[in-house]
């Protein structure tokens, strides 16, 4: 069995971040990820990101994700495992891994878990039918591989992935009916608002879907407006032609190896559902069990890279590395506190409240 | 269906380039298709017009892909004799024959032994 002072699973910023970090203060670090290549969904933003310069501001996606690869890569005393599945996580500190077919066992004296988020699904007739697909999943098909998602495409939520994906379909040649909303207010950025506007997509605010229509596949959809309780109002409806529609409706941790390792849970809705109880450092209730990125509570690709860096030197500080770790994890938590300010964050403040609150 | 064909397959775009592999044919449902080695299954279906992926135990419901990176298991299909493929994250080869799956799927001893 191969043994690592560091085992991070999940490769994308906050997992990457993670890995560089505990590596450069000299852990020997292991990255496992399912996937042929490291980046995580980073490898479809092909928008430039906000946050600060440390966090590669100003840089698209996908090349933040090249950025970082390359950034591991240069480090002697990583590996990478790549197209493996994390199965489990054991009180003897060994991970469980499916790696080429075969199961393998890895000893972690810490482990980092950087397992993201999945899209979630909104409740509505038909919206198991062929053609109604997550807004990353359009997005995947569409920058990573190279095809169409269909025709026109209905987006519902105009949070920033709505907004940004919206306009993504656009640069690919697909056209965009309308975005719905069901909240009053666009819930995104004011700058990916204007530039969806700018080309000419409609934001149906306090709209929903009412129902998806078609047999074997997407072939229309039926919206209505929504009451201030979020309820449908009948007499509103109107047709939508689409062949395609797209659900923003939020993110929610993908945490099943931290529920399987022990680490204490609790359900934060503002954070996107059920997320760890951890501390400021990322430690979870199970000692030498870290949690960085979208798993810890669903916020930004730049929050994700600096929690997985103060994962990363935590995970390092635990077995005696990283001697300057005082004031390397209070940067790190200062940019973080720099980057949830103003209104915008106004959820994912409150998220974490409720978090410190639930630890022991 | 109306849908697929070369219009679905993205040419030109103003940020990206698309590195394809080398290009492969495929049966679906015993109709011979064309994709890139390498892409994930799934892609090649939709490009050649294939939504419909598979029909639920339950109620035999139409069926495509979700999420397109393999968290939620809507996009099974039965690829070269073995059931519940996540045919969004599996590549695609020559020679592969791909059906649509109907219900939980069935592995038969000979698919376990030849260890395909």
């Amino acid at each position: 069995m191969t043994a690592y002072d560091v085992v991070v699973v999940g490769g994308g910023p906050a997992g990457l971040c993670a890995a560089i970090t505990a590596a450069e203060y000299g852990a020997s670090t292991c990255l496992v990820d399912r996937q042929d290549s490291l980046g995580g969904q980073l490898v479809k933003q092909t928008h430039k990101f906000f946050g600060s310069k440390d966090e590669l501001a100003g840089t698209r996606g996908i090349e933040i994700a090249r950025v970082l690869s390359e950034r591991l890569a240069r480090l002697n005393n990583t590996t990478v495992l790549l197209e493996a599945t994390a199965l489990g996580y054991y009180s003897d500190n060994v991970l469980a891994v499916e790696h080429g077919g075969a199961f393998k066992k890895i000893q972690a004296s810490s482990l980092i878990v950087a397992t993201g988020a999945s899209e979630r699904m909104l409740a509505f007739p038909n919206n198991d039918l062929p053609g109604v697909y997550g807004a990353g999943a359009a997005q995947t098909l569409m920058n990573l591989h190279g095809v169409r998602p269909g025709k026109t495409v209905l987006m519902v939520g105009a949070g920033n992935i709505g907004l940004i994906v919206s306009y993504q379909l656009r640069q690919a040649g697909v056209s965009v009916a309308a975005v719905v909303e069901a909240a009053p207010v666009i819930g995104g950025y004011a700058v990916h608002a204007s530039k969806i506007r700018r080309i000419g997509i409609p934001v149906l605010t306090r709209h929903s879907v009412k129902e998806v229509l078609g047999r074997e596949a997407v072939e229309g959809v039926v919206v209505w407006r929504v009451d201030a309780s979020w309820q449908g109002i009948p007499g509103t409806e109107s047709l939508i032609d689409c062949d395609v529609v797209c659900l923003a409706t939020g993110l929610t941790p993908l945490v099943e190896i931290l529920w399987q390792a022990g680490c204490r849970m609790t359900r934060v809705p503002e954070l996107g559902g059920h997320v760890p109880v951890s501390d400021e450092n990322m430690q979870t209730t199970v000692p030498g069990v870290f949690v960085a990125g979208d798993a810890a509570g669903v916020e930004e690709a730049s929050a994700a890279m600096l929690t997985g860096r103060l994962a990363g030197l935590s995970a390092a500080h635990r077995l005696g590395f990283c001697p300057e770790y005082g004031p390397l994890s209070a940067r790190a938590r200062r940019g973080l506190a720099s980057l949830r300010t103003g209104p915008t964050s106004d959820k994912i403040r409150a998220g974490l409240q409720k978090l410190k609150e639930a630890l022991p | 269906m109306g849908l697929g064909g070369p219009h679905l397959r993205i040419s030109e775009h103003p940020i990206l380039s698309f590195a394809r592999g080398r290009p492969v044919s495929f049966i679906f449902e015993g109709t011979t298709m064309q994709g890139f080695e390498g892409e994930p299954i799934s892609a090649a279906l939709h490009a050649n017009g294939v939504r419909l992926l598979r029909h639920s135990p339950a109620l035999g419901r139409a069926r495509g892909f979700f999420c397109a990176i393999g968290n939620c298991s809507s996009c099974l299909m039965v690829v070269d004799g073995r059931p519940n493929v996540r045919v969004c994250v599996e590549k695609l080869r020559e020679g592969m024959t791909v059906e649509r799956q109907s219900g939980k799927g069935h592995l038969s001893m000979t698919t376990v032994e030849s260890g395909s």
